[in-house]
């Protein structure tokens, strides 16, 4: 173990660990946002709008979302879409885990019991607010604990950033690793920091889950 | 520069051939978690407390970090201590040992809900702790989580493109050969996530037979 190494490099992998922090929050801000469109959309009245939701969730979930990024920032260009390497990166995974999230969402609104929307709609409330203060109140609670599990995958998914050279932690260790051939000391660096990261938002996420639990 | 797949066609063999790579890699990389999930559950649950903690804490450490920088960890790491694997194998032992720490998380659980019963039957029939666990509560509990463990299996196959990045010629590499030549990322790409879809359509048939085959009652 050569500490020395370690203390010289730690900055570069702080620095690198704050725009890790950075992708991961915009992906998943982003996948919140499409993952609401996307459960809506499986969710509507309208069969072509259905239709349109099962091909996202089908498309981003059937396929690699390395070759998904890939396609957005070398073959954006062809099609006229022009982002730099970060915004590739946002964009793409942020798309990618909307597709997954899109069907915790649709789950958890699926898992409410029909006869709460139903007993809503007899009481004299509309379709949207049978759905705003009945249904969807009931829903984000059950939502909580797999979107964390979401947001676990995602930030862990931002590595793959790395390969379209956005300075972020794996791409830091990456290269070190090639630079000094101290692959132990730099995947323990990254993975300290990355193991901060996701257990820090784990208990965020389970103290949010205790607390909108019902008793 | 607008769109032209007619640059496609003379890349045909080597898409081809980079699809039957990345079946090749996840296969193998699927039998290894399957089989190492059910030997680290067993580690996890029956090991004595000096096997059990260092196991436990690698689990954390491989469910807590990205599976790419496990990639690169295995793929120079090990040659600095002196062992230098084919890529293939490199990738191989990432991913699968990735999805055995996640397959074991899964087991694991379903094990605890094997009936105590079902081992202490096993006992009083003669059969010693080891033959019980391996052929009466193990297969038990694998059965209730094929399902599941499917999940990981595909989500194992979309992952299988991150081995492109320590060199192994599959699927992804493939195609960025190809745009290395042709300067046709947007095609190339294209066709390439279109040749994930397509196996992962026949991977889920492949896994619902499975499904069906192993279930309790039909």
């Amino acid at each position: 173990m050569d500490t020395e190494l370690i203390l010289k490099v730690y900055p570069y992998f702080l620095q690198a660990a704050v725009v890790t922090i950075e992708l991961s929050i915009l992906t998943i801000l982003l996948g919140l946002v499409c993952g609401a469109l996307g459960a809506a959309a499986r969710l509507s009245r309208l069969a072509g709008i259905r239709f349109l939701g099962a091909a996202y969730v089908s498309f981003f979930r059937g396929t690699p979302a390395l070759i998904q990024l890939f396609l957005l920032y070398f073959g954006g260009p062809q099609i006229g879409i022009q982002l730099d390497a970060f915004q590739a990166g946002v964009i793409g995974l942020g798309i990618n885990i909307g597709a997954y999230m899109t069907e915790t969402m649709r789950g958890a609104i699926i898992a409410i019991d029909r006869g709460q929307g139903e007993a809503a709609r007899t009481l004299g409330l509309s379709r949207m607010q049978a759905f705003r203060n009945v249904v969807l109140p009931q829903a984000l609670r059950l939502m909580i604990r797999p979107l964390g599990v979401n947001i676990n995958a995602q930030i862990k998914g931002t590595a793959l950033v790395s390969a379209i050279s956005v300075v972020e932690l794996t791409y830091t260790a990456q290269r070190y690793i090639g630079s000094t051939y101290k692959p132990f000391e730099m995947f323990l660096l990254a993975g300290v920091l990355y193991l901060v990261i996701i257990t820090t938002v784990g208990k965020g996420v389970a103290y949010l889950d205790r607390k909108v639990r019902l008793p | 520069m607008g769109l032209d797949f007619s640059v496609l066609p003379p890349f045909y063999g080597t898409l081809a051939l980079g699809v039957l790579w990345t079946v090749a890699i996840t296969a193998t990389a699927a039998v290894l978690s399957f089989f190492g999930g059910i030997l680290l559950a067993v580690i996890a649950l029956y090991a004595p407390i000096v096997i059990r903690l260092p196991f436990r804490f690698l689990s954390w450490l491989f469910m807590g970090t990205p599976l790419l920088l496990q990639l690169f960890l295995i793929y120079f790491g090990l040659v600095q201590i002196g062992i230098d694997l084919p890529a293939f194998v490199a990738g191989v032992i990432g991913l699968g040992f990735h999805y055995a720490v996640y397959n074991s998380e899964l087991i694991q659980t379903a094990m605890i809900a094997v009936d105590k019963g079902q081992m202490e039957a096993a006992r009083t029939l003669g059969l010693s702790r080891r033959q019980a666990l391996i052929k009466v509560v193990v297969p038990q509990a694998v059965r209730d989580v094929i399902p599941p463990i499917g999940n990981n299996m595909i989500a194992l196959l979309k992952d299988s493109a991150l081995v492109s990045v320590i060199g192994v010629s599959e699927l992804t590499l493939s195609a960025q050969r190809a745009i290395g030549q042709t300067y046709r990322a947007f095609e190339f790409y294209a066709v390439a996530a279109l040749l994930y879809y397509v196996v992962n359509l026949g991977m889920e048939a492949v896994l619902r037979w499975f499904e069906n085959r192993n279930r309790l009652y039909r």
